[in-house]
C-alpha cells in the first residue's frame, strides 16, 4: 500500500509515495538516490544506516518512511558545507579513522551525534558520576559509539577521531 | 514483508479505537523492535497504527514527588533528565546499559517494556515457537539456552512439544528498573483508562506463552509513573553480559535500598536475564528486610529465593551458570549501594 510522504533530505525538500514497508534508509538509497547510509545487517545490529533524523543520530533501517513523514534528515553526504568538511570528517581523515570505509559514513553521523549528546550533558554507561557532566575520555567514546561495528576494526583510530572533533587534546 | 496499511489518527482515543476494531492491528512507537518484526515475519499486522506524536513527550512532576513519563518520551531523553537521574539512578542506568545511542534515541517509554523476547528461537521463523506460534511447540529447551530463563519455569528441561512450553527472556533493562521502582502503567484501552502497577504487567508464559503482558488488544500504554522513593534511598542498577557494551543481560540487578537504621532498612531487588518477566525478588527482599546487608546475609537470601531456579540444559553447557551469577551480581549491587553510606 502506496503513501505519500514529504521529506527533508541534506536541506532539500522532497516529495514522493514510498510503499508503506519502505524503510527510510531504502528510501535514501533506491528512491532519492542518497547511497551514503550503507545497508550493513538491516536489523539495527551494526549501525552502518545511520543518520542524523530530526537532529538525533538514529537507524534509518528500523525506521519506517511512513512514519517520518515530515523529517529532517541529514546523511553523512550532507554534513560538508560550502566545501568545508564537518569537523567530525575532517578528523576521520586526518586520525586514518577507516579502512575500508563502509561502515564510515555511519561512523560519523553517530559521532556528529554524540558531540551534540556529550554538549548537552547526556551521560553514558560508561560516565563514572552519573550527575557530573561527561568528558570525552576514551571509555566514553568506546561506549557512545558502541553502535557502530567496523569490520576492519579502526576503531583504535575511530576513538581519537571523535575526541579531535570534540576538542579533545590527545 | 507483508503489506500493511499505514494509519496516523489524530488522537489517542482514535488509535485505541482503530486498533480494537481491527484484530490484525499493531500500536507502533519507536519502532526499534516491532519494524525488524515486520522484516523478520515474525509480526504480519493488517494495519499499523502509529502513536509515536500522539502520546506525551514531557516527562512532569506528580504532586506527590514522584515523576511520570509520557509515553513518547525516548529511552535517550529519560535517561538523561536531571530528575531522573538524581532521583532514580536505577532508572537511567538501566536505561544507558540498554542498547545504543541510535536505538535509545528511536525507543520509548511506552515501548521499551513491551519489546518481545530476543529468543533465537522466536525470530526465526522456520523453527517451532510457542510464543510466535502457539502450540507449534519450544525449539529453545536443550537448544541454544544461555540467555533463557531459569526462574518461572517448571522444571529444567520442560516438555518441547507442551503448548505451554517456553523458556524465553524478557529483553528489557527498562523494566527490571521500573519493577524495582514499584512504577505505576497508564493504560487506555477500550474499555476507557486503567493503572497497572508495573510488577504485574508482564506474566510467565502460564498456558499461553504467546501474552508477554496482561495488556489486552487496543490497549495502549499512556505513560508511566515513578511513585517518589523514601527519603535517603539509594538505588542502581548492574547488568552482566557477554560483551562491555551493546548486549543484552545475561543477568541484571535493579536494586533500592531505604532506611535509615538497619533496623529500618527495606530492600528492593529485581532481576533481569533470568524469568519471561523482570523478577521481582520477593522471598530475598522479605528476608533481607531489617537486617545488616552482608555477604553472607545477601548470599543466604538469594539462595531462599533461587531454590525454585531451574537450570536449563543446552548448547555450551546450558545457562545452569546464572543462578551463581544472579546472587554475585545482587551481593555486588547491595556492596555498592551500601558502601556509600
Amino acid at each position: 500500500m502506496d503513501a505519500e510522504i514529504s521529506l527533508t533530505v541534506d536541506g532539500v525538500a522532497r516529495r514522493l509515495t514510498v510503499d508503506t514497508r519502505t524503510t527510510l534508509l531504502d528510501t535514501l538509497r533506491e528512491r532519492l538516490g542518497n547511497c551514503s547510509p550503507k545497508k550493513g545487517c538491516d536489523h539495527g545490529q551494526c549501525g552502518a544506516c545511520t543518520v542524523l533524523l530530526d537532529g538525533e543520530r538514529a537507524l534509518s533501517c528500523l525506521a519506517l518512511a511512513v512514519a517520518h513523514d515530515g523529517a529532517e534528515i541529514t546523511t553523512a553526504d550532507g554534513l560538508a558545507r560550502g566545501g568545508e568538511l564537518h569537523p567530525v570528517q575532517q578528523a576521520f581523515l586526518d586520525r586514518d579513522a577507516f579502512q575500508c570505509g563502509y561502515c564510515t559514513p555511519g561512523q560519523i553521523c553517530s559521532a556528529v551525534g554524540v558531540l551534540a549528546e556529550v554538549d548537552r550533558g547526556w551521560p553514558s554507561h560508561a560516565s563514572p558520576d552519573l550527575v557530573a557532566d561527561p568528558e570525552l575520555s576514551h571509555d566514553e567514546v568506546a561506549e557512545r559509539m558502541s553502535g557502530n561495528l567496523c569490520r576492519c576494526a579502526a576503531y583504535v583510530n575511530i576513538v581519537p577521531a571523535v575526541q579531535q572533533a570534540g576538542g579533545v587534546q590527545a | 514483508m507483508k503489506p500493511f496499511a499505514f494509519a496516523r489518527p489524530g488522537s489517542v482515543a482514535e488509535a485505541v479505537r482503530q486498533v480494537a476494531a481491527e484484530p490484525g492491528a499493531v500500536f507502533l512507537g519507536g519502532g526499534t523492535n516491532l519494524v525488524d518484526h515486520l522484516k523478520l515475519g515474525v509480526a504480519t499486522p493488517e494495519l499499523v497504527v502509529d502513536v509515536r506524536r500522539l502520546t506525551s513527550r514531557e516527562i512532569s512532576d506528580l504532586p506527590d514527588g514522584g515523576l511520570r513519563l509520557g509515553a513518547a518520551t525516548t529511552n535517550s531523553e529519560v535517561a538523561a533528565d536531571r530528575r531522573v537521574r538524581e532521583r532514580y539512578p536505577v532508572l537511567a542506568q538501566a536505561l544507558l546499559a540498554g542498547a545504543t545511542g541510535q536505538l535509545r534515541n528511536l525507543a520509548t517509554t511506552g515501548g521499551n517494556p513491551l519489546q518481545r523476547t530476543r529468543c533465537v528461537y522466536f525470530q526465526d521463523v522456520t523453527t517451532a515457537c510457542n510464543k510466535r506460534e502457539p502450540g507449534s511447540g519450544c525449539s529453545a529447551v536443550n537448544g541454544y539456552t544461555r540467555y533463557h530463563a531459569v526462574l518461572g519455569v517448571p522444571s529444567a528441561m520442560p516438555d518441547p512439544t507442551a503448548p505451554e512450553t517456553c523458556i524465553a527472556t524478557h529483553p528489557s533493562d527498562m523494566a527490571v528498573a521500573l519493577a524495582a521502582l514499584d512504577a505505576v502503567v497508564h493504560v487506555l484501552g477500550p474499555a476507557g483508562e486503567r493503572t497497572i502497577p508495573f510488577g504485574e504487567l508482564h506474566r510467565l508464559p502460564g498456558d499461553d506463552p504467546s501474552r508477554d503482558t496482561v495488556l489486552g488488544h487496543g490497549e495502549l500504554v499512556t505513560a508511566i509513573d515513578l511513585p517518589p522513593l523514601p527519603d535517603g534511598a539509594r538505588s542502581a542498577y548492574r547488568k552482566v553480559r557477554d560483551r562491555a557494551s551493546y548486549a543484552f543481560a545475561l543477568v541484571s540487578v535493579a536494586a533500592v535500598v531505604a532506611g535509615d537504621s538497619t533496623s529500618e532498612r527495606t530492600v528492593r531487588i529485581a532481576l533481569g536475564g533470568v524469568a519471561h518477566k523482570p523478577w521481582r525478588a520477593a522471598r530475598a527482599e522479605e528476608l533481607l528486610r531489617g537486617t545488616p546487608l552482608t555477604e553472607h546475609a545477601v548470599g543466604h537470601a538469594m539462595g531462599v529465593e533461587l531454590t525454585t531456579a531451574q537450570p536449563q540444559p543446552g548448547i555450551d553447557g546450558g545457562n545452569g551458570f546464572k543462578i551463581p551469577l544472579a546472587t554475585r551480581t545482587v551481593v555486588a549491587t547491595l556492596r555498592d549501594l551500601t558502601r556509600e553510606t
